[in-house]
């Protein structure tokens, strides 16, 4: 059987531009939260997001690395944002300048859960305000999900499966998960796999707010919004970003001597037919993801040694707790488990992918990364260790990453080092 | 240079991110410059904006070089 490995990573995230100065923050327990500075946020009920910072910033992101200026010009910021990460993973694995013949066996998988929003708010704007004639001829390309699989294609020449996962929060895990099974089918042997996602924008801060899902209590506060599994949680913090990894055959990836950061092996997939925006309350869906992805593995959930939660802080995160309590029974007190929402918000899109990289970065260091703000463990926390405040450093073989989104749709893969 | 030309020239070089001293009067956008079919159509959108001329597409098919957008808009301009 054709064994999947990851060979590159890379991240555009609130706390860094790329992988280690993101990951370097993590660990020392930074937030990536703020004030919103896109737009004057002044009549928004929630006021306060993690945005990825400009490029004069401590930890900022440069678009100009790897973005052609007149693509920036043309394209939604989260294609921007996926486009580098895809760059960063490529030039990680070694594998920016392919020959023709393995160009051919290489493809995309990276989604976005939202897509262009702030694009067709101001262009909607343009058609309201200007007429049809003013709208931009770049206005469809520049915003389609599909476009960063398809730029990154364009841009490296991968002629491999282009594809987009849409699927809201759970995008970034169904992306690796799918990509994943393309090489395990032999459609290719390498395969660019994430997500991003880029609406901070009045639109989607509004729209997020009005269903209730948007902390919107904590505005004089940002740092501290974000509090997975806390008392005083009241919603999600919006981020944006992007994480891409390398995806690549087992075999071909030791042929040419790369290095290998981790194996995926398990991924499992499931829908709660419940509510378009609520899990079932009983996290019977998260429960059948992990559950699948644990028979695709051939582990039990002793083998796990950290899982990296959806943990959005919302009402949501008890209800996942729940869920990995049934699973994995007396193991749950061996394993560690954060939410990294804590820190950098939730990447929507982009979350899953990049999560999947703090998981595989938790297992290269041998460190786990902490849940912040939890001051006061909610009810049904008990005998669980969330890492609180401070990443901690043990033993970390192998990982669970759960990903859910609007809609009930359910991701959970599991990575392990490489025997 | 003339101020059409100079105005034209920066439209060019924010559209198309290329270098100024390549937009010349010759350069073609597509064949020099880089641009593809949407990025003329874009630029012409642009020209309009900035002299308040309206070039209908009929006419923005022929606009081939930097020479003929600055001709074009030349001749039209208010």
């Amino acid at each position: 059987m054709r064994r999947v490995v990851v060979t590159g990573l890379g991240l555009v995230t609130p706390l860094g531009g790329d992988v280690e100065t993101s990951w370097k923050n993590l660990i020392a327990g930074k937030s990536g939260a703020g004030p919103i500075t896109r737009f004057d946020a002044s009549d928004q009920k929630c006021q306060i997001a993690c945005e990825v910072k400009p490029a004069d910033h401590e930890y900022g992101f440069d678009p100009n690395k790897r973005v052609d200026t007149k693509v920036q010009r043309q394209v939604d910021p989260f294609i921007i944002y996926g486009i580098d990460a895809a760059g960063q993973a490529l030039e990680d694995a070694g594998l920016t300048d392919m020959p023709e013949e393995m160009k051919l066996r290489a493809g995309c998988s990276i989604g976005s859960g939202i897509g262009g929003l702030p694009g067709i708010e101001k262009e909607s704007i343009v058609l309201h305000e200007r007429g049809p004639s003013r709208v931009s001829p770049h206005f469809v390309h520049g915003r389609l999900i599909n476009l960063i699989s398809g730029q990154v294609s364009i841009k490296y020449g991968l002629m491999g499966p282009n594809h987009a996962v849409v699927t809201a929060c759970s995008t970034g895990a169904h992306s690796i998960g799918d990509a994943a099974r393309m090489i395990k089918d032999d459609d290719a042997d390498i395969m660019l796999a994430g997500g991003a996602e880029g609406t901070i924008n009045p639109l989607g801060v509004a729209g997020f707010a009005q269903a209730r899902a948007l902390n919107t209590s904590f505005n004089d506060r940002p740092e501290q919004a974000s509090r997975p599994y806390d008392k005083d949680r009241d919603g999600f913090v919006m981020g944006e970003g992007a994480g891409v990894v390398v995806l690549e055959e087992y075999e071909h990836a030791k042929a040419r001597g790369a290095t290998i950061y981790a194996e995926v092996v398990g991924y499992g997939l499931s829908g709660d037919a419940y509510h378009v925006t609520a899990p079932h309350p009983d996290g019977y869906g998260a429960y059948r993801a992990m559950e699948m992805a644990f028979k695709k593995a051939g582990m039990t959930p002793a083998d796990i040694d950290y899982v990296n939660a959806h943990g959005t802080s919302t009402m949501a995160d008890t209800i996942e707790l729940g869920a990995v309590r049934r699973l994995f029974g007396d193991a749950i007190s061996t394993m560690s488990m954060s939410s990294t929402k804590s820190a950098i918000g939730h990447l929507l899109g982009g979350a899953g992918a990049v999560e999947a990289i703090f998981c595989i970065l938790a297992m290269r260091d041998q460190i786990v990364p902490p849940t912040l703000n939890l001051d006061t463990p909610d009810e049904g926390t008990e005998g669980v260790d969330l890492v609180p405040h401070k990443a901690k450093e043990r033993t970390v073989n192998a990982v669970l990453n759960n990903s859910f989104g609007f809609g009930g749709t359910n991701a959970s893969i599991i990575m392990k080092k490489l025997d | 240079m003339s101020d059409t030309a100079e105005r034209v020239k920066k439209i060019v070089v924010e559209h198309l991110g290329v270098e100024a001293d390549k937009v010349t009067p010759d350069a073609s956008f597509i064949d020099d410059l880089g641009a593809d079919s949407l990025d003329i159509v874009e630029l012409v959108m642009a020209f309009e904006e900035e002299f308040g001329v309206e070039i209908p597409d009929d006419a923005a098919e022929k606009i081939a070089t930097v020479g003929d957008a600055i001709k074009y808009i030349e001749e039209h301009k208010g």
